[in-house]
């Protein structure tokens, strides 16, 4: 199997990076302060998790941390790709500069803030 | 198999990536009968098994749980992880708008039987980064050894 992956990404240059992944399972909910996303990535330590954001796509990837022992033989696997990546199309009204990101358990917790200018306000109504 | 167009699991080889895994579960990866304990694939917690010399791994991939909550039992060689996630939804709060709901909650309960070479006074457990760790020894009259031929 691994013999038939590495000839199909022999030479497609940048994409051969390209690891293969699954993708996490996420919750993601808005209030009036920003948009929140959990996402499950257990196995995966912080130094092994990567976000990005490039202009408006947001992406977030995570490589599996082996805790195996010397001379493991695997006998049963549900999780055979050790890799989560999923990327989400943010929209203008979202503060880029200002997410924070929490990783526990792995459950990695985003949380996006809206613009300033974006998050809801009253509108004075001035009787004329 | 062709594991590299697959890739993708919206795709239209998804599908057949499903079909796959499913032939996978009936007939078994290399043809050996599946476990009667066995689930669908997609349960929560995956489980993967492996096994060394000394001892069998059993890992469960279960993100956000408390430790302390989590149940992990072994009666006559079945093992057993029970646990519960609680949503990280705010409920009842009208203000919040969800968009996605894919992680699941609730509680679970997994079973493994466990080979009958195992030593089930000998378990360790652990729980980091969201995956469960069981660690059951194997008895020592199961472990390879060197028979000094007279």
């Amino acid at each position: 199997m691994s013999d038939n992956k590495q000839v199909t990404r022999t030479g497609t240059g940048a994409e051969q990076e390209q690891q293969r992944a699954v993708l996490p399972a996420v919750d993601v909910f808005e209030d009036a302060g920003g948009i929140t996303l959990l996402a499950d990535m257990p196995g995966v330590p912080k130094d092994r998790l990567e976000l990005k954001i490039e202009g408006d796509a947001l992406l977030i990837e995570g490589g599996v941390q082996a805790q195996t022992p010397e001379g493991l033989e695997a006998v049963y696997a549900e999780v055979r790709v050790p890799r989560y990546r999923r990327s989400f199309t943010l929209s203008r009204d979202l503060d880029t500069a200002r997410i924070e990101a929490n990783l526990k358990d792995g459950v990695l917790t985003l949380r996006i803030p809206k613009q300033a200018h974006a998050q809801p306000r009253r509108i004075a109504v001035t009787a004329g | 198999m062709y594991e590299s167009i697959l890739n993708h699991p919206n795709s239209l080889f998804g599908e057949f990536e499903r079909l796959r895994r499913e032939l996978d579960d009936v007939f078994g990866v290399s043809g050996l009968p599946s476990s009667i304990r066995s689930v669908a694939p997609g349960t929560v917690p995956a489980i993967n098994v492996g096994r060394t010399p000394n001892s069998v791994e059993i890992y469960a991939f279960a993100p956000g749980l408390d430790a302390s909550k989590v149940e992990v039992t072994i009666d006559r060689g079945v093992l057993r992880i029970s646990g519960e996630r609680a949503s990280g939804i705010p409920n009842g709060d009208a203000k919040v708008q969800v968009y996605t709901r894919e992680r699941g909650t609730g509680s679970f309960t997994r079973a493994i039987s466990l080979p009958a070479d195992v030593d089930p006074g000998q378990v360790n457990a652990s729980y980091r980064d969201g995956v469960l760790r069981v660690s059951v020894a194997r008895r020592e009259s199961a472990q390879p050894k060197r028979i000094t031929v007279q």
